[in-house]
């Protein structure tokens, strides 16, 4: 399987402060499904910023073979006070591969309708972003992300303040959006009990690379009792 | 009131500014850079000033020294070494200071610097008007152009740069705008209250309006609406243009958060 990335012996401070990762190597295939998980303040939200670019390495290579790319970061709110529709929020991930100039292409509206309903959002497509719930408003952003139709996907703690039903329901359709869609995605979560049941490697993330192999090898202490299924 | 000329003038720069204030000024209240108008309108002071000491059209000096006031507010901003609003309080105190000194080493302070720290309904010329239609619409085509980029990285600048946009140059086309805004803008509603102008009108919409788009709509229409209604009620009642128009809009935005409180 070609790679999707690749970080050779990377490292990270912030400005002069001690590094938050070290010697990172790190390799994924194309099409995997690998959640990053960790305590908070050990790297994880750092790892992926420098897979999108948002952060430079201080030492290390970070490679990205996939041309397109799409972004959930973390806490991800609309910017904006504005009332801001799904369909507007959408077409806002649309932009980079729409034309700079004049009306929407019928082709890029059909790229938003298509991203609206992959997370079964067609019904609240024209409502306001504020008047859905939690789990909705994330799936809307996921909706923005997919609109550019990215062969990666990257989400920073995309279930953060929603309730574990909704948790499992997002981890659900991610798992479902790579198989219909074969994406290469990288889920970021601190509490990884919501995708360890949906995804083949798990990385746990702590100042480096602490453990890198499936959920079934994780030592039994650090599994998730909330996400328990019978 | 219409067979006077320079209210004819005053209602053609009106229409522009009232349109134009709030179109770009959304795109600088979702990025939470409200306040960037005024720091601009006070390096258009210094603009003003340096039209005096080198005899120039006083719009063009305002533009340019608008423009690279706003320029290097972002610029400071982007590098990300100094908090926006200290980015804004260095040059907002620069151009004001500087403005003081040049209008000193024209040997103009005795000129009426009330109408440009103001507004004045008398100050338009014919000139002005030309140059205030053709930026003005030069600039609302811009916007209505780039308006998906733009609204891409108001709504999410972190996932705009990972997708590719080139967010530096939008952002600085921003904050370009806004200082042809406010060069445009100073005649009528003078350069101490244009920042209101390109605020208010969009807060008002935001309460009422029920999508971005039509946020954006709403807001050029109170604008346009507090433009005509204060250069009106100052002309019958011999007021600052650009106090009443800004009390104009104050007042839509008390009217909208009211209507929204009401309706829930």
């Amino acid at each position: 399987m070609p790679l999707a990335l690749r970080l050779d012996d990377t490292s990270f401070s912030y400005g002069h402060g001690p590094p938050v990762l070290r010697d990172v190597d790190f390799e994924v295939d194309r099409g995997e499904f690998v959640a990053i998980a960790g305590p908070n303040g050990g790297g994880k939200t750092t790892l992926v910023r420098l897979v999108v670019r948002l952060e430079e390495p201080t030492s290390g290579r970070v490679e990205v073979f996939t041309r397109k790319i799409g972004y959930l970061p973390q806490r991800a709110q609309a910017g904006i006070d504005a009332p801001l529709t799904v369909r507007e929020l959408v077409t806002a991930g649309r932009a980079s591969r729409t034309r700079l100039f004049g009306p929407l292409a019928g082709a890029d509206r059909e790229a938003v309708r298509q991203a609206i309903d992959r997370v079964d959002l067609t019904p609240q497509a024209d409502r306001r972003l504020a008047t859905l719930s939690g789990g909705q408003q994330q799936r809307a952003f996921i909706a923005k992300a997919l609109a550019a139709e990215p062969e990666l996907l990257v989400l920073d703690e995309p279930t953060t303040g929603v309730d574990v039903e909704a948790q499992d329901a997002i981890a659900a359709l991610l798992q479902r959006l790579r198989d219909e869609l074969g994406m290469t995605v990288l889920y970021v979560s601190h509490e990884f009990g919501a995708v360890e049941r949906f995804v083949e490697r798990l990385v746990l993330v702590r100042g480096g690379i602490v453990f890198d192999g499936p959920p079934s090898a994780l030592p039994g202490v650090w599994h998730d009792p909330s996400h328990t299924h019978a | 009131m219409l067979d006077l000329e320079f209210m004819r003038l005053a209602f053609g720069a009106g229409i522009v500014v009232g349109l134009l204030a709030p179109a770009v000024g959304f795109f600088l209240v979702q990025r939470r850079l409200s306040l960037v108008g005024d720091g601009i309108g006070h390096v258009a002071f210094a603009g003003v000033a340096l039209g005096y000491l080198l005899n120039l059209p006083l719009v063009l000096t305002a533009l340019a020294v608008s423009v690279a006031g706003g320029l290097s507010i972002e610029w400071i901003r982007a590098r990300r070494r100094t908090a926006g609003d200290q980015a804004l309080a260095l040059v907002f105190y620069t151009g004001i200071a500087g403005g003081v000194v040049l209008v000193s080493a024209a040997g103009a302070l005795n000129v009426n610097l009330f109408q440009f720290l103001f507004g004045s309904i008398l100050t338009v010329t014919r000139g002005d008007l030309a140059v205030i239609a053709a930026l003005g619409a030069c600039a609302l085509v811009l916007v209505a152009l780039l308006y998906r980029p733009l609204v891409a990285v108001v709504v999410d600048e972190e996932g705009a740069r990972v997708a590719g946009l080139p967010v530096a140059l939008l952002n600085s086309l921003t904050v370009a705008l806004a200082a042809v805004t406010i060069a445009l803008s100073m005649r009528i509603v003078g350069i101490l209250l244009i920042a209101a102008l390109m605020v208010l009108p969009v807060i008002a919409a935001s309460r009422i309006a029920w999508s971005m788009r039509s946020t954006i709509v709403l807001g050029m229409g109170i604008g346009l609406g507090s433009v005509l209604t204060g250069i009106t009620v100052a002309y019958y009642a011999n007021l600052p243009p650009g106090a009443t128009t800004v009390l104009v809009a104050a007042a839509t935005v008390l009217i909208a958060e009211t209507w929204s409180a009401v309706r829930g």
